[in-house]
């Protein structure tokens, strides 16, 4: 896991560009919704992809908040900080 | 804006169908014939796109058990299950379906739907932790939304999947539930249930099984996957309904489980909605004394679920990734696919057409569902319309055939 937040940014976006390429760079406030295009099935299976490369747990009701590249950003980092899911 | 603003990008999606010949998502059928035959615009079709496995809609015993009890009991029971809605009826029907099952208890849910949002919300509570299969039905999936448990997803039917989130996963706090299902209705595809109790056991989490689709089909007896696949006894939970093999609408659960029926108090999709009417219990009660008398039924409906799907391979389409009575053909897109089903439906064919996000991978699916009722000439009927059709949109060569050589060997039927 990143300790800081811009490694883990580009982790982020790296695996979102493997999915599917960003036409604009992705920062902190790219919308995933609205700015990547992902509907809320591809959002689960980004959220499974980020669940292996970090190892850790991403409850399903932790991401129903989550609108942009920066909140998801948190949402690792707060559970891989606790350590549980 | 009015509150409907929300759902512009689904008006938008919809009037490119709406626009089409005809709507897939209105259809509405002039008259029922038979299990297997409607009368749509004027015109005969046949039913390729039901849930009515084994035919029993219009069964005869069927049918006047639930006369007798519209007769005799009436219309409603105009309350729910722990008021004024527990009759005779519904406790005999929970008492017959925990014999059918070999099970302790079973209770009884007004849908399918119900019974899925009742015991997966009820059981996964505070502190526990729900996984479920990436390809869940959508009852799953709002039952997940409903429990105050954590909800993990794991991929489709792969239980090292399921076995590696469940090893992340802090158990200190709570239980472990597990949920898949027999057959998932979208592509016909069965769980790999040996595999996924061995999970099971190693975790020592629960295990709740939707049969919804699998029940009167599966097993020697009729009892669906865990059945056919001899995992009975590492199940917890068997969900299932009565409108598909059943032919009717409800929704039960069974289990062994001595707490199982605290559940009546604390399942509030159980608590809070009117209790299944008199006549549609009786039916249902009906439909599964027939399969416990006549389980072989299930062997008609497999046989057909093969005839068609091994007519549809041979043709060149590409289809899901096993025989079952349901089977699910891949359209290259959106547009193909409802061009098909318009064509299909001048042939006389009615089936299903699913679209993203209802399906998975986001693929474009027509979705066929054989039952006992049909005949080979039935299903031979269909596979001429998709060979015809299927060429007219350039998915398949033209004349190819769908019919076996005598010598096919016979194929293994799931769970042998």
């Amino acid at each position: 896991m990143p300790d800081n937040q811009n490694e883990l940014l580009a982790e982020i976006a790296k695996i979102i560009g493997s999915l599917r390429p960003p036409s604009e760079p992705i920062t902190l406030t790219t919308s995933i919704g609205r700015d990547l295009g992902l509907d809320s099935v591809e959002v689960m299976d980004f959220v499974m992809i980020l669940e292996d490369r970090f190892d850790i747990s991403i409850p399903l009701d932790n991401i129903a908040e989550v609108e942009t590249v920066g909140d998801l950003c948190s949402v690792v980092k707060s559970i891989a900080k606790s350590g549980v899911a | 804006m009015t509150i409907f603003k929300k759902y512009d990008h689904v008006k938008t999606a919809l009037s490119a169908y709406s626009e089409a010949y005809r709507n897939p998502f209105n259809i509405c059928f002039d008259r029922i014939q038979s299990p297997v035959e409607a009368v749509y615009q004027g015109k005969p079709v046949l039913l390729l796109g039901t849930n009515n496995y084994l035919g029993f809609t219009f069964d005869e015993v069927c049918i006047e058990a639930g006369r007798t009890a519209l007769a005799e009991a009436g219309t409603g029971t105009t309350g729910s299950r722990v008021a004024n809605g527990t009759y005779a009826g519904h406790t005999a029907l929970e008492a017959r379906i925990a014999e059918f099952y070999g099970r302790r208890s079973a209770m009884v849910f007004s849908t399918g739907y119900q019974a899925n949002l009742g015991m997966v919300a009820a059981l996964a509570g505070k502190g526990d932790t729900l996984f479920i299969d990436a390809d869940s039905h959508a009852s799953i999936y709002d039952a997940a939304r409903l429990s105050t448990a954590n909800v993990i997803r794991f991929r489709h039917n792969d239980p090292n999947d399921l076995a590696r989130r469940l090893a992340r996963t802090d158990r200190s706090s709570g239980s472990c539930l597990i949920v898949v299902e027999g057959i998932y209705s979208m592509m016909g595809d069965s769980a790999p249930l040996r595999e996924i109790a061995a999970v099971k056991r190693e975790a020592g989490a629960y295990l709740m099984v939707d049969e919804a689709h699998a029940m009167g089909v599966l097993g020697e007896h009729g009892r669906g996957l865990c059945e056919a696949h001899g995992v009975e006894a590492d199940v917890d939970f068997v969900v299932g309904t009565f409108s598909k093999s059943l032919g009717t609408i409800g929704g039960f659960a069974v289990s062994d489980h001595e707490d199982f029926d605290i559940l009546r108090v604390t399942s509030r999709p159980y608590m809070f909605t009117a209790s299944l009417p008199p006549s549609i219990i009786a039916t249902a009660h009906a439909a599964l004394g027939r399969i416990m008398e006549q389980p072989t039924r299930g062997a008609v409906v497999w046989s057909n679920g093969l005839r068609l799907y091994s007519g549809l391979k041979r043709l060149g389409f590409e289809l899901g990734p096993e025989p079952n009575p349901i089977v699910a053909v891949q359209m290259p897109n959106p547009d193909i696919a409802l061009a098909f089903w318009n064509r299909l439906l001048d042939y006389g064919i009615y089936l299903n057409l699913a679209l993203p996000p209802a399906t998975p991978s986001g693929s474009a699916l027509l979705r066929a569902s054989v039952t006992a009722a049909h005949t080979e000439t039935n299903i031979n009927q269909a596979l001429a319309a998709f060979a015809d059709v299927g060429a007219e949109l350039g998915l398949i060569r033209r004349g190819c055939v769908a019919h076996a050589s005598a010598d096919e060997p016979r194929a293994v039927q799931a769970g042998e």
